[in-house]
């Protein structure tokens, strides 16, 4: 009984040495790659539900894989918010990729790498900053509501980086998201 | 012991350090971690030992907080930073025998136990910040916010103070929280802003927007190089006051008001170096025959910003301030676009109007003169 005991403990030991120690279950449903790893947290956290615009398909409103992660789509001007009744505060898009509440109107941002209007040129630094302080960039104007930056900006560095080399791997889509509008109060 | 029983317990012991070594692994707290000026991605943080009485940091000799302690300075900067209009006043300490290291003219290094405090007032005083190196990696940041009657001022709550009162009737006024603090002050290794050999000059712009008469008892340049408070400094900057390089006095206000009000954040030796966009001048630089990088990377020079509605934008066009990026973002009524993008709710006007006079007149395209008539 004792040695098919220390048999036992033998082989845990080895497999947990073997799978680098990994007890922690969430390496078991992740390859080992760091992009591999940001697929599965975009999954999870579900991202593409507010940065990927809806289109009307068959079975109704879904994201447009073809246009995975672009954010708020160019071609649909806002220029105002609609008028809302209490108790009803917050109003989204057809496209799911415009809110209006007490804050104005935001548009969620191009998340692939295109340099011109995407992450492209934004270093980890930036992308980590401005998660973890809700500011863009790390030092600017607030990371406007509905964002869950603080969220995003709870993952530890490694889950962080893997989130932006996953983004930095999607392809790369031209879409230029509009600036905020400020509430009607600030105009 | 039986040797069965002795490999039994080691293989148990073995397999608990391994097991505990990977449950180790778990994610770090969220909360702010020590600030490091060399890191780009420090988060500000307000060190354990910060007092929660202002009265308790040293700045004051008495509880009416009417004189400064002894060792502690006042100064003005030539090019005071746009905060709605706020009334200040700025202090500095350095710890006994101690002194700055100005080798690097442009980027001081500050002793270990250095204190600053900024004071911000709106008829009454309504904060008074506080930033202190206190070891060689980690600076400490804290504001105080004073009561109404000004007898007391407590340390504020780490998100800071939401419209702590108002700057002009209906525009609230927030006292920042300490991660604000680092989106200006942890951006390089230089985390003092305000005290510089160019800010402290006795050489001071008489164009300088918002420009503050130093105080009697302040010290500048010459006065901290007497004492031997500031040591390194190249010779040629003690003989000639640093002065900015212009062309005329209106581009030099403009270069000295984007310095203060822009270069903290938009420099070469910041995180935000790969926007190209470098406002911060370098005394150095100037020393060498550069032109102000102010210029080099806003004159018809294209925005490379993501966030931009429609086509991408020239900073600056000569002539044309309306369609000039630079003089947009600081005119405009939108709160999201603006810049600087925190701890200003209001348009500074009169840095405004410097900017874009200095577009419309100062760069605009000469036209050739006219040809005689034969």
């Amino acid at each position: 009984m004792i040695r098919s005991t220390s048999v036992v403990l033998a082989l845990a030991v080895a497999a947990c040495a073997s799978s680098n120690l990994a007890v922690d279950t969430r390496a078991k449903v992740s390859e080992t790659s760091s992009v591999e790893r940001g697929r599965y947290l975009v999954q999870a956290m579900d991202c593409a539900t507010c940065h990927t615009p809806f289109t009307m398909g068959p079975n109704g409103p879904e994201p447009d894989a073809t246009r995975f992660l672009s954010g708020h789509p160019e071609s649909v001007k806002i220029t105002s918010a609609p008028k809302l009744d209490a108790p009803w505060g917050m109003a989204g898009s057809m496209t799911n990729t415009a809110w209006a509440g007490p804050w104005g109107v935001s548009f969620t941002m191009n998340l692939t790498p295109d340099d011109e209007t995407g992450l492209g040129k934004w270093t980890f630094d930036e992308f980590q900053m401005a998660m973890r302080t809700g500011r863009h960039l790390g030092r600017g104007r607030p990371i406007l509501p509905p964002m869950p930056s603080q969220a995003v900006g709870s993952l530890n560095e490694e889950d962080l980086r893997a989130v932006y080399d996953y983004l930095k791997s999607v392809p790369a889509i031209k879409n230029r998201v509009p600036d905020p509008l400020p509430p009607a109060s600030a105009q | 012991m039986s040797a069965r029983r002795l490999r039994t317990g080691a293989s148990i012991a073995v397999a608990l350090v391994a097991l505990g070594t990977a449950w180790a692994k778990s994610p770090p707290s969220t909360a702010a971690r020590a600030s490091n000026a060399c890191d780009g991605a420090a988060v500000a943080t307000t060190a354990a030992s910060t007092p929660i009485d202002l009265d308790a940091t040293g700045l004051s000799a008495d509880a009416t907080h009417t004189r400064p302690a002894d060792g502690v300075l006042s100064f003005t900067p030539q090019y005071p930073l746009w905060s709605d209009g706020a009334a200040k006043r700025r202090w500095i300490r350095l710890p006994r025998g101690t002194s700055i290291d100005a080798s690097d003219p442009d980027h001081w290094v500050f002793p270990v136990g250095t204190r600053l405090w900024k004071e911000f007032s709106f008829g009454r005083r309504v904060e008074t910040r506080l930033i202190e190196r206190v070891t060689e990696r980690e600076w400490s940041f804290a504001t105080y916010v004073w009561n109404e009657d000004g007898s007391k001022a407590t340390l504020a709550p780490a998100r800071g103070v939401r419209g702590a009162c108002e700057s002009r009737p209906g525009v609230r006024y927030d006292v920042p929280g300490v991660i604000d603090c680092g989106s200006c002050h942890l951006n390089r290794a230089s985390v003092v802003l305000g005290f510089s050999a160019l800010q402290l000059s006795g050489d001071r712009d008489p164009l300088a927007p918002h420009a503050e008469t130093p105080g009697e008892g302040d010290v500048d340049l010459a006065r901290l190089v007497e004492r031997g408070l500031v040591r390194n400094l190249p010779r040629s900057f003690v003989e000639t006051p640093p002065r900015i390089a212009a062309p005329s006095s209106t581009e030099r206000a403009v270069v000295g008001y984007l310095h203060a009000n822009c270069g903290a954040c938009h420099a070469s030796s910041t995180p935000l170096a790969s926007l190209g966009l470098d406002l911060e001048y370098s005394i150095a630089d100037a020393a060498r025959g550069t032109a102000p990088a102010a210029t080099r990377t806003t004159i018809s020079v294209v925005s490379s910003s993501s966030l931009r509605t429609g086509a991408p934008k020239t900073r600056v066009v000569p002539g044309h301030p309306e369609t000039s990026v630079l003089w947009e973002r600081l005119a405009t009524t939108n709160p999201y676009t603006r810049m600087p993008p925190l701890g200003v709710h209001v348009v500074d006007d009169e840095g405004a109007a410097l900017v874009e006079r200095w577009i419309r007149s100062d760069l605009a395209p000469k036209t050739a003169p006219e040809s005689t008539p034969r």
